[in-house]
Formats: structure tokens, sequence, C-alpha cells
């Protein structure tokens, strides 16, 4: 207690205009949210801000209406299934790559993290170019190798971050226990590293659920995303039920992404 | 006060203990060599029998390939060549997890994600004890290493040296063929690491299996060990009890690692029963030459500091002793004994002796007169 109070007096006063700068950049991140979430509560056929009158015309209409509840379904399927390769294939090159040092590592590592640094939209027209080859187009197979390539480059950072702070010493122990490898893998590097595999497959969700570029190009009469959805609907209808679906998604971003801090918070109780 | 009573508690032998485990495994090393590819292999051509039940060190600087071939022993590294032997059965290509060794690190590695009872229980999960018999033998274990009551504890609520202890018990809980102890004391402070060095004879008694120690630090070697296997860039240098290696080393290299030494290089081969060193000539006792090649090349004679005699009268040198000119150049009292540093001869090298803490007979700069019982010098090859 005395420590932090000596911290505490250390710093320097904030001064007021970096408060007025911060206070700024929140409300510029956070604005479109207090904006979208009150709209979809409103009872009036066009969109108006602030709303007249509350209601929950435009949710009932989001889950009576098959189009777009099918999308979200779809939505789902696709980021949670995205999400599943992207761990595996993330978390085993990320421990795959922790022992092996020089060059071959090292492009490797840039080989799996390329999608990330590539613009959207020429990952979206060559994954479009060759899927229309291999009839991957409007399928959720090709939705979710897709997405799951998308996903890799963030499980590989979050792992190879946890595998930081992971003392190899302890598989050399776990073996002469007499554990074999796939065994000490479970039973001491999983453990070990999980919070990174979780906060990567929650990255790789998180991609995946609100991707558009890739997902527009794939679309098909028969398979489309929530994202694709919401963009017809804007570009073709224009109902206030968008705004009460960019309202789930904001929820549901948001409860996935305190996933990991209630999991942290748990831990540090014990 | 309570070692003893635990003793007698632990001393019958627990219904799970085999037979072997009692009497220990005997280990084979022939010609291992482990070659990375550098100017010389980092293991060289070890042989080396570890008799069953027996505390075997291998000691040596850093460097010397003495974690190399421990790390051979338990599988992590792989052979470039020779053989490695349990009990006759040849493991020298099994992977570790197969090899039954238990082993202790540095850092203890424990699974910080698992209770010192996780921890312990660990290798019998692994080979499918019932889970009564783990509780029964987890506690027994932990009662050995004299650590009840914390089991269920996480690693990092526990000290250095408990964290060591519970490695301990989790490295003999399965009664493994042998237990491979690589520095395990290297991380704990000097009082710490007496107290542990205590438990780890005393653990070795009552386990009755092989123990393979490694470390760098010669007095802990000595205190510990059956014998002591020297390393030296690669080779084992000499083996045999700390006794053997500290009164009678083969070279200069075993004389100077295992506590002080005074080195007289004769700078030439060591041959009949005169050596003789500047202007002085002494006897030699066949009997204190080195059964070792080198010293039909080049010997030199080793005095222990302790076997070194001063005097301020050349006459009070007893009769037949070999003796040699030296001034008194620093004194330096270690509260159980005195050590006078010494200039030695025309070259004025250091040498040492050990007197008396209560003697004050000398002061710096006298003139003396060093001087030893021949049967108490020993010519090694330099």
């Amino acid at each position: 207690m005395t420590a932090a109070r000596r911290r505490e007096r250390g710093v320097d006063p904030i001064p007021w205009w970096l408060i007025a700068v911060g206070t700024l950049v929140a409300l510029y991140f956070i604005l479109p949210t207090l904006i979208v979430i009150p709209l979809s509560f409103s009872s009036a056929s066009a969109f108006e801000f602030p709303p007249k009158d509350f209601s929950l015309r435009w949710y009932e209409n989001f889950f009576t209406d098959p189009v777009w509840l099918k999308s979200l379904g779809n939505s789902f399927l696709v980021a949670i299934l995205a999400a599943l390769i992207a761990t595996v294939v993330g978390t085993a090159a990320a421990v795959g790559l922790n022992r092996l040092t020089g060059r071959l590592a090292g492009f490797l590592r840039t080989l799996l993290m390329i999608s990330m640094v590539t613009p959207a939209i020429v990952v979206a027209v060559a994954v479009y170019i060759s899927f229309l080859q291999w009839h991957l187009t409007g399928s959720l197979l090709g939705y979710v190798l897709a997405h799951a390539a998308l996903g890799v480059p963030f499980v590989l950072v979050s792992v190879t971050t946890a595998l930081g702070g992971f003392d190899s010493t302890l598989l050399r122990a776990s073996a002469s226990l007499g554990a074999p490898p796939l065994r000490s893998f479970l039973r001491v590097t999983m453990p070990l590293i999980s919070r990174g595999v979780i906060t990567g497959a929650i990255f790789a969700f998180v991609t995946s659920f609100d991707e558009v570029v890739i997902a527009l190009f794939l679309r098909s009469p028969t398979f489309q995303t929530l994202p694709v959805q919401m963009y017809n609907s804007v570009t073709f209808e224009l109902d206030p039920t968008i705004s009460a679906s960019s309202s789930l998604v904001v929820v549901v971003v948001t409860i996935i992404f305190l996933v990991p801090l209630l999991i942290g918070s748990r831990k540090k109780t014990r | 006060m309570t070692i003893s009573s635990k003793v007698a508690a632990a001393a019958p032998a627990p219904a799970s203990t085999p037979d072997s485990a009692r009497q220990g495994t005997q280990i084979r090393l022939s010609g291992v060599t482990k070659d990375y590819g550098l100017a010389s292999p980092a293991v060289d051509a070890v042989s080396l029998t570890i008799q069953p039940g027996e505390f075997m060190t291998l000691l040596g600087p850093s460097g010397s390939g003495k974690t190399t071939t421990l790390n051979l022993i338990a599988g992590f590294e792989t052979l470039s060549s020779g053989t490695i032997a349990l009990d006759g059965a040849d493991v020298g290509t099994l992977p570790p997890h197969k090899r039954n060794l238990g082993m202790l690190f540095q850092n203890y590695a424990l699974f910080p994600h698992m209770t010192v009872a996780q921890n312990v229980a660990y290798p019998l999960r692994e080979r499918k004890v019932p889970k009564d018999e783990i509780a029964r033998r987890v506690a027994e274990v932990l009662e050995l290493v004299q650590l009840p009551g914390r089991d269920q504890n996480y690693p990092s609520q526990l000290s250095g040296g408990q964290q060591q202890r519970v490695a301990l018990a989790r490295a003999i809980v399965f009664d493994p063929a042998a237990l491979l102890l690589d520095e395990p004391l290297g991380a704990l402070d000097r009082n710490l690491r007496g107290a542990l060095q205590m438990e780890i004879r005393r653990i070795h008694r009552e386990v009755g299996s092989t123990f393979v120690f490694v470390t760098h630090d010669q007095e802990e070697a000595m205190n510990l060990s059956d014998r002591i296997a020297l390393f030296n860039t690669g080779r084992i240098e000499q083996v045999g009890t700390p006794e053997e290696l500290y009164r009678r080393p083969d070279t200069l290299f075993t004389a100077r690692f295992l506590g002080d030494s005074n080195v007289f290089d004769l700078g030439e081969a060591a041959v009949g029963t005169q050596a003789t060193w500047e202007d002085h000539i002494w006897s030699v006792d066949p009997a204190t030459v080195a059964e070792h090649p080198g010293v039909k090349a080049h010997g030199a004679v080793v005095v222990r500091p302790e076997d070194v005699r001063i005097s301020h009268d050349p006459q009070a040198v007893a009769p037949g002793a070999n003796a040699v000119r030296a001034t008194v150049r620093d004194l330096e009292y270690m509260g159980s004994y005195r050590t006078v540093m010494l200039d030695v001869g025309h070259s004025r090298q250091l040498g040492r002796a050990r007197i008396d803490a209560l003697d004050a007979a000398f002061a710096v700069g006298d003139e003396v007169t060093a001087w030893w019982k021949p049967e108490r010098q020993r010519i090694v090859a330099a």
C-alpha cells in the first residue's frame, strides 16, 4: 500500500490539455456506438437522432426476418470454425517456430504474417479468383478457409508472446518424469500458454465475425454473412434494422473481448 | 533434532519400493562422444561405470562436458557415438521419457500451474498408479523431504530451498532407476546450500539408488560424493574417491582443481628417486609418483598447504624432509587456521603454508624455510 502511494506521489500531475486530448480521442472512438445503440431503440421508420420514441420493433424485425437470422447464424458458424482452424494452425506454428532459429524461421514467420499487412482488397481479389476456380465461392468452406487465414497471424503473435515467458526446462522435467512429448504439450505447455491461445482465438473470431471485404466477394444468394447483409440493407433498403444488428455486433464483440479479462481476474484471485 | 526421528520413521522400506531401486542401477558409459562439429567434441570418448547405489559427481569447470554428459544419460542430447547402458541394457537411443531416470534442475523446473501435490503426483499419474496409492506415496515422499503440510501450495508460494525439495520429491517418488542432478544447489545461497547438501546425502542413504550429480563446485563434490569424475575439455581427467583425488592427483589439473596446492614445475620427466627444482634437490618416494604416462614426459611436485611446515631456523627442518627457502609475502587469518603466503625460491613463485591459528610467530618479510615430508608430496603430470 505504501509502495502504491509513493508511486502516486512520484508522478507529475496530469496537465489539463492531456486530459482534454484523451477525452476527445475517447469520444471519437465511442461516439458511433453512442449514436447507433439509441437509434436501434427508436420507433421511427427513418433514421432520426435523438430518437423521439423508444421501441423494440427493429429488434423484433431483426429476429423475425429469416434473412437477417440466417446471416447472423452464418456469421457465427463461419467465425467459430475459422477461429478454431486459425487457433490450431497458429498455435502449432508458434510452438514450432519457437524452437527454430535462423533465417528459415524468420521467413516462415513473415509468410504466416503476410495477410496482416496485405491490403484487404488485394487478399479479397486473390481469394475470389482462386476460389472461383475451386468452386468455393458462396460456400461455407470458402468463407471458413479465407477467414481462418486472416486469423492465423493473430494467434501466432499472441501465442508467441505467451511462449516468451515459457521455460523450456519444464518440458525436460516432464519428459524425465515419463511423459511423452504430446502429453507434455497438453499437460504443461498448453495450460501455461492458454491465455495466449484464448486471446488469439478471440481475435481470430472477431476478425472473421466483422470481416466484410472478402465476404462481399464470396457472397452468393444462398450464403452470406451478417456484415454482407448489413451492407445489402444499407445499399438497398436503408431501414433502422441495421442499427439493431450493429448494436448486436457491438454487444457480441464486447462480450467476447471481456472473456480473457474475466479469466485474468479469476487467475489473480487464486 | 527431528532429522534422526524422521530417519527412523522413514527407514523401514515402503512396500512400494522395489528391490532394484533399493540397490540402485548400474550406469555404464562406453566411448560416449558428443560432437557439435566445433573444433573439439563437447564430450570426447568418455567411459565411466557408475556402480549401483553410488553417489557419483561429474565435476569440472564450465564447458568441460560434464553437463552434456548428464544430458546424454538423460536422453536430452543424442549420442554422436558410444553407448550408455543401464544395468546392461542399452538406452542410448531411447527418448528421455522411456529411460525412467529422475532429474533435478538448477532452476527447479516445477510446474507453476500445479500444486505441490500435483507436481509430485505427475510422474505417478503418467504411470497410471491408482489414485489412493498416489495420495499415499505423495504424502510419504513429502515426509521424506521434510515438506509435509505444503501439498496444496503453489511453487511460487515456496522459498527456493523448499521448491528444490519439492523437485527432489517429484524426481524420486516414482522409484527411478537413478537420479540425475544438474547443479541443483547452484541457485541457492550458501547456508541453504549446506542444509540441502546434508538433505541430499541423507536421502541418498535412505533411498539407496544411484545418484549422478553435476557441479563445478569442488567443495560440494567433496562433501557429497562416493566418487568424483573430474572433467576437463570433454574428457575425464581422473576418477576416484574425494580423498583419492585430493591426496593422489594424477595431473596438475586435478591437483589445482581440488583444493589449494603448491606446485613446483620440474620442467622435465620425473624419474628416479630425486627431483630437482631450481637449485633444490628433493628426495622422491616412488609410491608418490602418479601412474600417468604424462609423468614420464613432464612432471611437477605438488604439496598441499597443510603439509608444509615453516620455520625461521633452517636447523629446525626435520631430517629427510624436502625444503625450500622462502619469504613471507602475506598472512591470512582464517579463524580456524592461518595461511602464510610465501615467495618461494629464486622465481619468487606463490606458495602457501597452513599453520595454527594461534601461531603468531611470522610477519611479512620474514626469511623462512618451508619444508615437508617426501611421502606427503605427489609427483603429477604437468
